[in-house]
């Protein structure tokens, strides 16, 4: 939700773990992982591989012969070496020989799992061919999940930041964006759906926040009245300018007897177990009513209901400033 | 006064996925059990105290962006209404008392519009 992880796209936030799952799946351990390696040989001399570590502040590294990987020399192993004074010897001889490796392909899960049955902290990664071609640590993995997130968010910026432009970037005399729900009668399940994915739609636009919210109530209001009073569902359309947003609710049927009636405060013609649900106040239209500029509506017994409503943009909070077309809306286009 | 104080200090019962309720801090609150009302009544980072149970609590709460629902006298949410909660953010706590008297603590409690 908005404001709790300071980003403000909604059903984003709430996957943000998951999505960190998904990460460790999606990632494989050569994009993650450190591929320029220092490496010892099986003949370098201890004192040399103890060199290589206190220059590189390391704790071990991998033994390679013809490019495989022949073992690994650690820092224990040097201590022992050390005891008996005997750091002239060749790693060979000190190396451990049996080694766990991960391999370059695999996901990163698949090291984190590895790390967390054996107690090391850094592991050879083997290609396809079995050559040596990287060192993994918890570090790299942990680095390389918050890059992959980053990324996410910088797509989601970017993918903001072209929206937002939409209008400026395409030049028509008069640029139209058009968002087209369609909303099945008694699907209560999914009320709400519609008006979520406009609110979205909105955010991304670079809406402001008051105008989304009018537009929110608005068409959710639309949208379950397409719910619970039509025969066959409808269909919601909002067409977005910069100037202004107009959303319409078109449906087939049962129409309206009496439309002034509608538009009063607590008439409602909704059944009692839709009443139940907190629905049937009578106080859709009212809701709509106050939340836009101008309201429409047109019905037909028998023949179905055609709601407009027009929200007019204060300026320049989707995309452009309104360049003054002030048409009255009008219930006779689709 | 943040989310967790006020579960702990009304007693109520977290429905949805446990997380950090200490970070969220009401702004306020608001009660409807009429969908339509909440819309137009409900602000952004509001409790919504209501004895509505079903599914569609949720959807209007995301779209207001209220902080929690509070949902009284013990009505039982069902399982798909808590996932779909849990999908889109939605905070759900229970409680066996009435919302005039939840209303009533959350007030004295320093939770006032």
């Amino acid at each position: 939700m908005h404001g709790r992880h300071g980003r403000p796209i909604t059903d984003h936030d709430a996957h943000e773990i998951s999505r960190v799952e998904e990460l460790s799946y999606d990632l494989k351990i050569r994009e993650v992982m450190t591929a320029a390696i220092k490496t010892a040989t099986p003949d370098m001399p201890l004192s040399k591989v103890l060199e290589i570590l206190r220059i590189n502040r390391i704790s071990g590294l991998p033994v390679v012969e013809n490019e495989k990987l022949v073992g690994v020399v650690s820092l224990e192993d040097i201590v022992r070496a050390l005891q008996k004074n005997d750091l002239a010897a060749p790693t060979s001889q000190y190396m451990t020989r049996e080694v766990i490796t991960v391999a370059s392909y695999e996901s990163i899960v698949k090291a984190i799992r590895t790390f967390t049955e054996i107690k090391l902290g850094r592991l050879p990664v083997l290609d396809e061919n079995e050559n040596l071609v990287g060192m993994i640590t918890k570090g790299d993995i942990t680095r390389g999940i918050l890059v992959a997130l980053q990324k996410d968010y910088k797509e989601e910026e970017v993918r903001r930041y072209r929206a937002s432009h939409l209008f400026e970037d395409i030049i028509s005399e008069r640029t139209t964006l058009v968002l087209r729900y369609t909303i099945k009668a008694g699907d209560f399940t999914h009320g709400g759906k519609a008006s979520s994915d406009v609110k979205r739609a909105l955010i991304r636009l670079g809406a402001d926040p008051q105008l989304i919210r009018r537009c929110c109530i608005a068409v959710y209001e639309a949208e379950m009245n397409l719910i619970i009073h039509t025969t066959n569902g409808g269909i919601l359309k909002l067409e977005v300018e910069p100037h202004r947003i107009t959303m319409s609710a078109i449906d087939e049927g049962p129409g309206i007897a009496d439309i002034e009636k509608v538009f009063q405060p607590g008439y409602s013609t909704a059944t009692e177990h839709v009443r139940e649900m907190g629905f049937g106040a009578g106080m859709g239209l009212v809701n709509m009513k106050r939340c836009v500029d101008e309201i429409k509506m047109e019905s037909t017994l028998g023949k179905g209901t055609k709601l407009v409503m027009r929200i007019y943009v204060p300026d320049q909070t989707v995309g452009v400033s309104r360049d003054g077309q002030n048409d009255e809306p009008t219930t006779d286009h689709q | 006064m943040n989310l967790q104080q006020i579960i702990n200090e009304l007693n109520l019962t977290v429905l949805t996925e446990a997380q950090d309720f200490s970070g969220i801090t009401p702004t306020g609150g608001y009660s409807s059990d009429l969908l339509s009302c909440v819309m137009a009544g409900a602000k952004k980072g509001y409790l919504w105290t209501t004895l509505q149970a079903h599914l569609n609590i949720v959807a209007v709460a995301a779209l207001n962006e209220v902080a929690a629902i509070i949902i009284t006298e013990n009505a039982q949410p069902d399982a798909a209404s808590i996932a779909k909660a849990n999908q889109q953010g939605v905070i759900l706590l229970s409680t066996p008392k009435s919302t005039y008297e939840i209303n009533g603590k959350l007030w004295q409690m320093g939770v006032q519009i």
